[in-house]
């Protein structure tokens, strides 16, 4: 009975693993097909990521997301982390308003958020294209650099940075030594967390994008009409594989860091 | 400059620019959607581009995405609270990694990977071909409701399983054990105590499974077949191909009061209206 | 206090290969304070989960007034537990607290209520019914995972560490708080703590555990003034444990004095264990003295003085109401009566180990 049970629960938790990763599998398995077609399959080839590297317009869409994506999470981290140093020290009030604020990027739907920035280029003259759009991510990104950042400063003893003060430490160099180094690890994870949502957003990049401009979602969504190109499947696939030895890598570091620490 | 005048202006320059941002990029913006929402092209006052949402086509729009995010949301619920409890409840009580498990997928494009989907569950996709080959009947659903329903709830679901997972993990043994020790069995230890601690849980992965399925457009684009039109395609035709954004604010509007109750209802479930509910 | 109300026959228990409990035998008489006293990892805890159900023995059994209980489930045994950090409710009042095992037993609305009336009464907190369990503070709320577990009148209570977590004022409270409790239901009290005047202060039996072994039973008097072990000497309040030979009966050599006991058994010539309580080593005159010392370290105490006295190579911790300056020269002396011999632990694991809480 007992066995049974649990085989039930292990069966159940392969059956959701498939369901998420099953068009992962896919999508690698289509990458080596020969066909262009996506239903069905004609042989195994590397051709695909070949041409990858000759595709100007893909090539271009994987430079336009990375550089979009570091350079509106690198921003955000820097805007969000000194407003969280300032809302941690406002009073209830004001802090809770600000708080408010932050959360609308967060719980509102893509698609609003999509159309209200997009009014508002519309309003200003600003014509739409790769500015609009690092403008959007940085809008969007702020709030999850916040969001880690205000708990890590909650955290810590607002007595370290009085007492290194007492020592003689101005109070920026009191920061830069003592507070800083406390809350690194949740500025850190903030920039992390704005680059996945930057690297991952089609919705708010679709509606704030100029004409020519694209980042890889965007370009996914034009082809869906035309036919997805193979070179895509390739690149989806290496930079799953890229993201995935990327993190085992950092994990591993990680555990055997806190080896070391324990013993 | 005393040290009061001193602390004063830090404090402006810390906050500054993150207040100019908040007010130029969030607030202005959300206006502009009642503005627009709420004028003629040539500028007058009116309430047309919000009562458009009772034409039929509109309606018809509405009600299916409400319907379909609907059973969504109780889809991903029923799935997720199941396989939540046994994460929690597994030795391995690692969670950063059974978070990477379920974040993981999000590292690939969502729109291929809903494409995927389209090769799987096609008439004669993957799925049906291995149907077929241990002699059951195929099942036809892409280009309908349910195709959509099925992408919904693959692309969201992780923002129900973590929440609940997290609460669950958190959860004092010693709670359940005295519960257990009072006198309940497995199913009242469950009903009175288990699941009425993990509501925040629940109501928070409810927001946002149910926010962003009731707004979609590229999930039914694709599994759709651009046949069926959700709230979110009209609007998102309205702005980029008909260029007539205030007909679209209107209808956004509308999508906006649905919104803002979903997150009333679950912010009043909140106790700490400061912490991130996923991560 | 003859009837056994639960006994534990042969229990082991490990944790992945890591034995906490070794082939443990103990009983509980109906109606008796019993401590289980020890450092952290000594098994004490994991006795208690195993008597309310919440693991299960690899060997041994569990026998509840006669009946084998050893795979009964929590929810089916007659007992109740006071957790660790009292594990409330808190999603529901503290009546809603109060009442869940009364509920679960489905007992009728008037029942209920005069129960939980009496209950809040019983742990001095009248009219808290409505409040939120989050609002109370940490005293309260143990009083109410005190109430929490007695109404539904358990025979037997499990404590697990309950005044763990509260400030030491509060505590010295809640210890008198607990005995009043105890004597007015007449129910049997398990106790877990590793705070020795805790077990000092509240219990009629005193189990001393270390690394899965009991290593001694008794009254708080027997426990504290007749340690068996060095352990339980250590453990039990402080001590000059010195390694000592028992020349013959009666007659112990320490840092080469010989000092008069009242022991015998032990044979002759045979390495043992000396302990001598700080408030029973005597401070005289130089000359007076079985051996001779020299202060080190004063520091007054309020109800004494704490000495080091320096007597032939070991520091000799002392309290007494006379002061003696530091660097004064006095002579250490010690009633017969007030040595205690033990025998030198043969295994590893009868052996002291640090304590560290």
């Amino acid at each position: 009975m007992v066995r049974f049970g649990k085989f039930l629960k292990g069966f159940y938790v392969a059956l959701m693993g498939i369901f998420l990763y099953a068009p992962i599998l896919t999508l690698i398995v289509l990458s080596f097909n020969a066909s262009k077609s996506r239903a069905k399959w004609s042989g195994f080839t590397f051709k695909w990521y070949a041409a990858l590297f000759e595709n100007e317009a893909i090539l271009q869409s994987l430079w336009n997301t990375i550089i979009i994506a570091l350079v509106s999470s690198l921003v955000a981290t820097l805007i969000g982390t000194m407003a969280s140093i300032a809302m941690n020290r406002m009073k209830k009030l004001p802090r809770q308003v600000m708080m408010g604020i932050t959360n609308i990027p967060m719980l509102n739907a893509d698609i609003v958020t999509g159309i209200s920035l997009m009014l508002l280029f519309i309003m200003t003259d600003f014509a739409p294209g790769f500015t609009s759009v690092l403008l959007a991510h940085i809008t969007f990104n702020i709030p999850y650099v916040i969001l880690s950042v205000l708990p890590k400063l909650k955290q810590t003893d607002r007595n370290v940075f009085e007492a290194a003060q007492d020592l003689g430490a101005t109070p920026i160099s009191a920061f830069m030594k003592v507070v800083l180094p406390d809350i690194f690890p949740g500025i850190l994870s903030g920039f992390l967390l704005a680059f996945t949502m930057s690297l991952d957003d089609f919705v708010i990049t679709h509606f704030t994008k100029g004409a020519g401009v694209d980042t890889i979602s965007t370009k996914v969504y034009t082809e869906l009409r035309k036919g997805i190109k193979p070179e895509m499947y390739a690149l989806s696939t290496l930079m799953f594989a890229a993201v995935l030895i990327l993190l085992v890598l950092i994990n591993r570091r990680r555990a055997t860091h806190e080896q070391t620490v324990n013993h | 400059m005393n040290k009061k005048q001193r602390r004063a202006l830090s404090q402006l320059m810390l906050s500054g620019p993150y207040t100019v941002w908040m007010a130029g990029f969030i607030v202005i913006p959300l206006f502009l959607i009642v503005y627009y929402g709420m004028t003629t092209k040539a500028g007058a006052f009116t309430w047309e581009n919000i009562t458009a949402i009772t034409s039929s086509v509109n309606l018809k729009a509405l009600w299916l995405s409400v319907e379909l995010s609907f059973i969504c949301t109780v889809i991903c619920l029923v799935l997720s609270y199941p396989l939540a409890m046994i994460l929690a409840n597994s030795k391995m009580k690692n969670s950063s990694l059974t978070a990477f498990l379920f974040i993981l997928p999000m590292w690939m494009n969502a729109l291929l990977r809903t494409l995927a989907w389209l090769t799987l569950l096609e008439n004669n996709g993957v799925i049906n071909t291995v149907l077929k080959a241990i002699g059951l009947p195929a099942i036809h659903i892409i280009n309908t409701p349910t195709a959509i329903v099925f992408g919904m709830v693959y692309n969201y679901i992780p923002f129900m399983i973590l929440p609940i997972y997290n609460v669950l993990v958190k959860l004092d043994r010693n709670v359940i054990n005295a519960a257990r020790d009072l006198g309940a069995n497995a199913v009242q230890t469950f009903l009175r105590v288990i699941l009425p601690l993990s509501v925040p849980g629940i109501i928070s992965g409810i927001t946002m499974v149910f926010v962003p399925s009731l707004t979609t457009f590229a999930i039914s684009d694709i599994l759709g077949g651009s046949k069926i039109l959700l709230l979110g395609n009209i609007i998102e035709q309205k702005f980029k191909t008909a260029n007539n954004w205030h007909a679209g604010s209107g209808l956004s509007l509308v999508l906006m009061v649905f919104i803002i109750i979903t997150m009333v209802v679950s912010s009043h479930y909140e106790k700490d209206g400061e912490s991130a509910s996923v991560w | 206090m003859s009837d056994k109300l639960i006994d534990l026959i042969n229990i082991s228990k490990s944790y992945d290969g890591q034995v906490v409990l070794d082939e443990m035998d103990l009983y509980i008489r109906d109606n008796e304070f019993l401590t289980l006293l020890g450092p952290s990892g000594c098994g004490k805890t994991t006795t208690l989960r195993i008597i309310g159900g919440f693991e299960t023995p690899d060997t041994g059994k569990v026998i509840f007034q006669g009946k084998d209980i050893t795979n009964l489930p929590p929810n089916q045994r007659d007992l109740n537990t006071v957790f660790q950090k009292y594990a409330l409710f808190t999603h529901m009042t503290v009546e809603e607290n109060i009442a869940f095992g009364l509920r679960i037993k489905k007992k009728s609305r008037q029942y209920i209520k005069d129960k939980i009336d009496y209950a809040l009464k019983l742990v001095n907190l009248d009219g808290y019914g409505k409040r939120s369990v989050d609002s109370l503070s940490g005293g309260q709320q143990q009083r109410i995972a005190i109430a929490r577990a007695i109404v539904n009148e358990p025979k037997l209570l499990l404590l697990d560490e309950p005044l763990g977590a509260l400030d030491l004022k509060l505590r010295q409270d809640m210890q008198y708080e607990l005995i009043r409790l105890k004597n007015e239901l007449g129910i049997t009290f398990i106790y877990v703590t590793h705070d020795q005047e805790e077990a000092l202060t509240m219990s009629d039996t005193i189990v001393v555990m270390n690394q899965g072994y009991i290593q001694q039973i008794g009254s708080p008097e027997a426990i504290y003034n007749e340690p068996k072990n060095a352990f339980v000497a250590d453990f039990i309040g402080e001590s000059n444990i010195i390694d000592g030979i028992m020349i013959e009966d009666k007659l112990v050599r320490i840092l080469g004095a010989k000092f008069p006991c009242v022991d015998t058994g032990f044979g002759t010539n045979r390495p043992v264990d000396v302990v001598i309580r700080p408030e029973d080593v005597e401070l005289v005159a130089p000359e007076a003295g079985t051996i001779a010392g020299t202060v080190t370290s004063l520091i007054f105490k309020g109800v004494h003085y704490e000495m080091d006295v320096m007597a032939n190579g070991y520091e000799w911790l002392v309290h007494s109401t006379k002061m003696f300056p530091v660097g004064e020269a006095v002579g250490i002396h010690v009633d017969p009566f007030n040595i205690q011999i033990m025998n030198k632990p043969e295994s590893e694991d009868e052996e002291a180990v640090t304590i560290d809480e």
